[in-house]
C-alpha cells in the first residue's frame, strides 16, 4: 500500500490507464481538426468524435446527436441556464432549482437574477438533502421555463428523485436540467425514463481527462433549443463553437464506456469498503453522525460529522489521506459547507464534518488504514478538544454563553 | 494550504495540553471563540508569588488555532502577570508565520491570554486575606 491514499473522488479521478492508452494517437499521429470535411486528417478525427459521442450517449441511454461537447461540467450547467433562458426568454423567465446545488449552478441563477434576467426560486431539502417533487409542483408558475436538479450531491451523495421530478416539468411543459457530474458513471442514467432535458457531466469524475465535459440537450419530444454563448465556427449544431478537442473526447469515451461495462461490479465492490468504513468508525466512535441519506446515496460516498472536534484539524491529523472538508477554515470565508446547513446540520457539526470519496482505485488495505487513522485522529483531538471536556462533565453546550468572533 | 514546520510540530506534539481544576488556588481560566465559528481555546496559568509557574491549554479548531495556544502556553511559563500582559497576536503570526487567513488564531490566543489573567486577578481579588 503506497502514502498518501486518493480518498477525495468527488474532486476529482486519477486517470484510467485503459483511457490514456485510448487517448495516445490523437495527439501527434492523428492530430486532425474533426471539422476539416476534405481530407484523411480530419476524417480520421471526426471519426473518433463520434466513436466518442456513441460510448458517451450509450451510457446515459441518448442519441449520439445530442451530445454537446463542452470544456467540462461547469461550462455546460452556465450553457444550459443561459442558453435555455435565452432562447425561452418570450415564454418566461422563471428558474426553480435547489439550496444543495452545486456554485456552477447556483451562481450562475444568481448572475442571472443579479443581471434581472431571471427570478429564481431556491427549493430547500429535507434532512437528508432531498429535493421534494411536491416542492417542485408547487413553485411552477405561468412564468417557469426551467427546473434545475442535480441528480446526487457532490458533499453528502445523496441521490434526487429526479424521474419524478422529470414527469412533473413534463407534464408542465418545463424543461428539465439535470446537474448529473457525481451520479454519470457511478449510477444508471437514463435521460428518457428521468425525463432529462437537459444534461451536465463530465469526465475527469468518472477516471477521463480534465478539461472536456458534456451537455445532453434533447432533440426530440420536446426538441430543446439553447442559445449558443459563444460565437465562432457553429460547432457542436451552433451551440457551442470551438475546435473539439480529439484526445480529450476519445478519452471521455472510452471512460464512459468503462464505466458502463463495469458498473454494477463496482457497485458492489464500493458499496461494501464503503459500507465497512462507516460501520467500524461510527461504531468505534461515540458522538459521529452521518451526513446525507442513510442508503439513497452514492456508493462511494461518506460523510460525517465527528462531533467536538474541528475538520480541519482532523485532515491536518491524517495528512497521509487526500480527504475534504465542510469546514471553511480553508477557504477565505469562516463558513462552512452550505450543503450541511441547508440541511439543518448545526453549524459546529457541519464544521466538524469530513467526506470520504471512494473509488476504482481504492483497495481494502486502505479503508482498513483509514479506518485506523481516523478513529487514532478523532480520538486525539477530543483528548484536545475543550468541548468535549466539556461534555463529559456534562455541560450542556447549547445553555454556554459564547464569546463569539 | 501549506502548514509552516513549528505550525506541524505543535499540532503533533502539543506542549502543555490538559487541564487545572478551575477552582485550584492560583489559576485563571479563559475560555474564547465559540463551536459555530470553527475555535473555542481554553488556556489556563497556574500563579504563585506574581509569576506563572504552569499553563495548560485545550482547542477546538483548526492546526493554527492549536498550535497558537500550544506556543501561547510555552511562552507564559516563567513570565510573571505583568510580562504576560505584554504577549501579542502579531508575535504568535511571526513564530508561525501563520498566513493571513489564519491571523484569527493568534488573535484568539491572545484574547485566551487576557482572559485567563483576568480571570486569575479576579479571583485573587475576591479571595479573602489570609489574617492567620
Amino acid at each position: 500500500m503506497k502514502l498518501p491514499i486518493f480518498l477525495d473522488n468527488h474532486s476529482t479521478t486519477p486517470m484510467d490507464p485503459r483511457v490514456l492508452e485510448t487517448m495516445l494517437p490523437y495527439f501527434v499521429e492523428k492530430f486532425g481538426n474533426a471539422a476539416s470535411r476534405n481530407h484523411a486528417f480530419g476524417w480520421a478525427a471526426e471519426e473518433a468524435v463520434e466513436q466518442a459521442r456513441k460510448q458517451i450517449a450509450k451510457l446515459i441511454k441518448a442519441d449520439s446527436k445530442e451530445i454537446v461537447f463542452t470544456s467540462g461540467a461547469t461550462e455546460s450547467d452556465n450553457l444550459a441556464l443561459k442558453g435555455a433562458l435565452e432562447m425561452y426568454k418570450e415564454k418566461g423567465t422563471h428558474i426553480i432549482t435547489a439550496t444543495t446545488e452545486h456554485r456552477a449552478v447556483l451562481d450562475t441563477a444568481k448572475s442571472l437574477e443579479a443581471k434581472g434576467l431571471a427570478t429564481v426560486t431556491y427549493l430547500p431539502v429535507d434532512k437528508f438533502g432531498m429535493v421534494n417533487p411536491q416542492d417542485v409542483q408547487n413553485a411552477i408558475t405561468d412564468k417557469t421555463i426551467l427546473i434545475s436538479v442535480m441528480l446526487a450531491n457532490n458533499e453528502i451523495g445523496t441521490i434526487n428523485p429526479i424521474q419524478e421530478i422529470g414527469k412533473i416539468a413534463k407534464a408542465r411543459g418545463v424543461l428539465f436540467h439535470c446537474d448529473a457530474t457525481q451520479g454519470v458513471g457511478k449510477i444508471p442514467v437514463d435521460v428518457q425514463v428521468m425525463g432529462i432535458d437537459l444534461m451536465s457531466f463530465s469526465a475527469h469524475k468518472i477516471y477521463g481527462p480534465k478539461g472536456i465535459g458534456a451537455l445532453y440537450v434533447r432533440k426530440r419530444n420536446p426538441r430543446v433549443r439553447i442559445a449558443a454563448q459563444m460565437d465562432g465556427g457553429g460547432h457542436e449544431r451552433g451551440m457551442r463553437s470551438g475546435t473539439l478537442p480529439v484526445p480529450l473526447i476519445a478519452g471521455f469515451g472510452k471512460a464512459c464506456e468503462i464505466c458502463e461495462q463495469e458498473m454494477t461490479v463496482e457497485t458492489a465492490r464500493l458499496t461494501k469498503m464503503r459500507d465497512r468504513l462507516q460501520t467500524d468508525i461510527m461504531a468505534a466512535l461515540e458522538e459521529s453522525y452521518l451526513n446525507g441519506h442513510p442508503t439513497n446515496r452514492l456508493p462511494g460516498n461518506l460523510n460525517i460529522s465527528f462531533a467536538y472536534v474541528e475538520g480541519e484539524s482532523l485532515l491536518m491529523g491524517m495528512k497521509d489521506i487526500a480527504l475534504s472538508s465542510g469546514s471553511a477554515c480553508t477557504s477565505a470565508t469562516l463558513e462552512p459547507s452550505y450543503v450541511l446547513r441547508a440541511l439543518g446540520v448545526g453549524t459546529e457539526l457541519a464544521h466538524s464534518s469530513i467526506r470520504f470519496g471512494l473509488g476504482r482505485f481504492n483497495t481494502d488495505d486502505e479503508i482498513d488504514y483509514t479506518i485506523k487513522k481516523v478513529i487514532e485522529v478523532v480520538t486525539k483531538l477530543r483528548e484536545m478538544s475543550p468541548l468535549y471536556e466539556m461534555a463529559k462533565e456534562g455541560v450542556d453546550l447549547k445553555s454556554v454563553q459564547w464569546a463569539a468572533h | 494550504m501549506a502548514y509552516s514546520d513549528k505550525v506541524v510540530d505543535h499540532f503533533n506534539n502539543p506542549r502543555n495540553m490538559g487541564s487545572f481544576k478551575k477552582d485550584e488556588e492560583g489559576v485563571g481560566t479563559g475560555m474564547v471563540g465559540a463551536p459555530e465559528c470553527g475555535d473555542v481555546m481554553k488556556l489556563q496559568i497556574k500563579v504563585q508569588n506574581d509569576t506563572i509557574v504552569d499553563a495548560k491549554f485545550k482547542t477546538f479548531g483548526c492546526g493554527s488555532a492549536i498550535a497558537s495556544s500550544s506556543l501561547a502556553t510555552e511562552w507564559l511559563k516563567g513570565k510573571t502577570i505583568e510580562e504576560a500582559q505584554k504577549i501579542k497576536n502579531t508575535d504568535i503570526v511571526q513564530e508561525l508565520n501563520l498566513p493571513p487567513v489564519k491571523i484569527h488564531c493568534s488573535v484568539l490566543a491572545e484574547d485566551a491570554i487576557k482572559a485567563a489573567l483576568t480571570d486569575y486577578q479576579q479571583k485573587a481579588d475576591t479571595q479573602p486575606i489570609d489574617t492567620k
